[in-house]
């Protein structure tokens, strides 16, 4: 088995209500893979699951082989795991820089660290003329780039990224998705968690449909992409 | 040495002399009971430094924080005054009192962790009247507080033979305890201070600033967000503790009613008025609301002075020109008196 990440019969719970149900997935090393799926699916809660915010009910979580299961998020974060949480999520009143280096703050290699901000910087011009503009005051589509340059410089090895479309108008979408693709090539795994269906399957290579808590399918994006079903549910026709 | 260098060191020591001359300076120029609330001030100061741990830094609004100054002057009444008969000697006392503060701060603290904003606000408040009230209570079926009466006759700090409530002659001068006090608060408050600016300057004062932001992101970043909203909890709470010892050893005498809401809610006053998580602001704001409400207690010499009459009872009048004060910082200077570079920016910007 040489998934990055593992997920088997993964469930959760929210007092009586169930909202993801025996849910299995995996992200091969470097891998872009989607989970797409209507509001209130499970996509945000099984992202929180993976990454440590919520409890799971029962299930597992590996990470290149490693049990997560149950770790609070800061230590699953440590292992090489950070999400992207879902509207941004960005330090409002830090600057641009100070979020930058928020996203290294479990690391110490001051060195490295220094070269890191400085790809993120290339990776994200826009960033860099703002550097020292409060995150707050950036527009949505700046900060939803703060929010992956944040979480580059933790440099991880998979991303989770919940819904980096949402309320972006339509050439930030292009903008923030070319981001997320140049990520990808640089041997990033991402998990992408999206309500743009099309969007998600035209960037991943795999994909997971999610419906009410629970995959109903799940293949290459091509393949998804050509069933009826997905086109008729989630591409409009 | 660089001229830069020179000049501070200049400013510095004319700040140290300034401070170390100050209480002769107002002893002279205002009186003996104007050094006394120099004293005080200097109290609320560190108070003020310790709630802005918890709400400037880490944003976790705390109503109930005057429990651990509560918790402070207990301790330190237990064990030094004729109420148990114990008279440990203040060394011991202040950091044990600071220390047991600092741990209510965490066992406040670890069942709050899941609240955030009004509500968290909400049972914190409830904590501090649930001390207010056991130590208004707790004189029977053991009399550990002596209920509303509260304890007297609490041993001034005293280092052998030094007593700091008895004058003493050095170099020709008279210092009395009231100076002496003075100069004992300044050196803890400075401690506090050289503290607050440390932290706030650190890898945890930074990770408390994320936790403020945005929590969530906070510990996607890998921040431990349990672990460091605790060591707000318990870092506040000690500076709380350590200016309750000092409370009671400076007035002698301690009762629950000195440890009410509105207390709490002064000390954040200070803070909010001054800039909160700002360290100059935070002081100014204490300095404040210590020292302005004292000074509104002479508007009825001012009334007579300017109109041959007492118009309005000054009594009523403070509490009305204080709240008037108050109105107008807010709506004139909504981040403080003197905000962070951060929220400055923040208000400036969001206007713009």
């Amino acid at each position: 088995m040489s998934a990055l990440l593992s997920i088997s019969q993964l469930s959760v719970a929210y007092g009586g209500i169930q909202a993801v149900r025996d849910l299995s997935l995996e992200v091969a090393p470097g891998e872009m893979v989607c989970l797409i799926g209507a509001n209130g699916a499970g996509k945000t809660t099984t992202l929180k699951a993976i990454s440590g915010l919520i409890a799971p009910q029962a299930g597992s979580v590996h990470f290149d082989g490693q049990a997560l299961t149950r770790l609070p998020a800061h230590e699953v974060a440590r292992r090489g795991l950070t999400l992207v949480p879902e509207g941004r999520g960005v330090f409002p009143r830090m600057s641009v820089v100070e979020n930058l280096m928020m996203g290294a703050y479990t690391r110490r290699d001051r060195a490295t660290i220094a070269r890191d901000l400085d790809q993120v910087y290339a990776l994200l011009p826009r960033l860099t003329e703002r550097r020292a503009q409060l995150a707050g005051l950036l527009s949505g589509g700046e900060q939803q780039m703060l929010a992956l340059g944040r979480a580059m410089m933790a440099r991880p090895r998979l991303l989770l990224l919940d819904e980096p479309s949402m309320g972006l108008a339509p050439l930030m979408v292009q903008a923030v998705f070319d981001i997320i693709r140049q990520i990808a090539a640089g041997d990033v795994a991402v998990l992408l968690v999206e309500q743009n269906a099309h969007l998600a399957l035209k960037t991943c290579a795999r994909g997971y449909v999610l419906e009410n808590g629970v995959v109903t399918l799940s293949g290459m994006s091509a393949d998804l992409s050509a069933n009826p079903a997905v086109r008729q549910a989630y591409l409009g026709e | 040495m660089s001229s830069v260098l020179k000049s501070r060191w200049f400013t510095f020591g004319l700040l140290a002399l300034g401070l170390a001359l100050l209480p002769f300076l107002v002893d002279a120029g205002l009186g003996r009971s104007w050094v006394r609330l120099l004293d005080l001030a200097l109290l609320y100061v560190m108070l003020a430094l310790g709630l802005n741990i918890v709400v400037g830094y880490a944003g976790l609004l705390d109503l109930g924080y005057v429990a651990f100054y509560a918790l402070g002057a207990y301790v330190y009444a237990w064990l030094a005054s004729p109420h148990f008969g114990l008279h440990l000697p203040f060394w011991a006392i202040l950091p044990l009192g600071a220390a047991l503060a600092g741990l209510f701060g965490v066992l406040l603290g670890a069942p709050t962790l899941r609240l955030r904003g009004d509500y968290l606000a909400i049972v914190t408040l409830g904590f501090g009247e649930i001390i207010r009230i056991f130590m208004n209570n707790l004189n029977a079926p053991v009399n550990l507080t002596n209920g509303p009466q509260g304890i007297n006759l609490i041993d001034p700090v005293r280092l052998g033979s030094f007593s700091l409530s008895q004058p003493h002659e050095l170099f020709g001068y008279t210092f009395t305890g009231v100076h002496l006090t003075y100069y004992l608060f300044l050196l803890l408050t400075l401690a506090v201070i050289f503290i607050s600016m440390r932290l706030e300057d650190s890898r945890i004062g930074r990770a408390w600033v994320a936790i403020r932001e945005d929590e969530t992101a906070a510990a996607a970043t890998g921040i431990n967000t349990r672990n460091l909203k605790l060591l707000a909890f318990a870092m506040g709470a000690t500076f709380g503790g350590l200016a309750g010892g000092l409370f009671a050893s400076f007035q002698g005498f301690i009762s629950p009613e000195s440890f009410n809401l509105m207390e709490s809610i002064m000390i954040l006053c200070m803070i909010v008025l001054g800039g909160m998580g700002h360290i100059p602001g935070v002081i100014f704001g204490a300095l404040l609301l210590t020292l302005l409400p004292e000074a509104l207690r002479y508007t009825g010499d001012w009334q007579r002075n300017l109109f041959g009459q007492i118009y309005v009872d000054p009594a009523d009048l403070r509490m009305l020109l204080f709240g008037m004060a108050l109105v107008a910082v807010m709506l004139y200077r909504p981040a403080g008196m003197f905000p962070s570079t951060r929220r400055r920016r923040e208000f400036a910007d969001a206007k713009g």
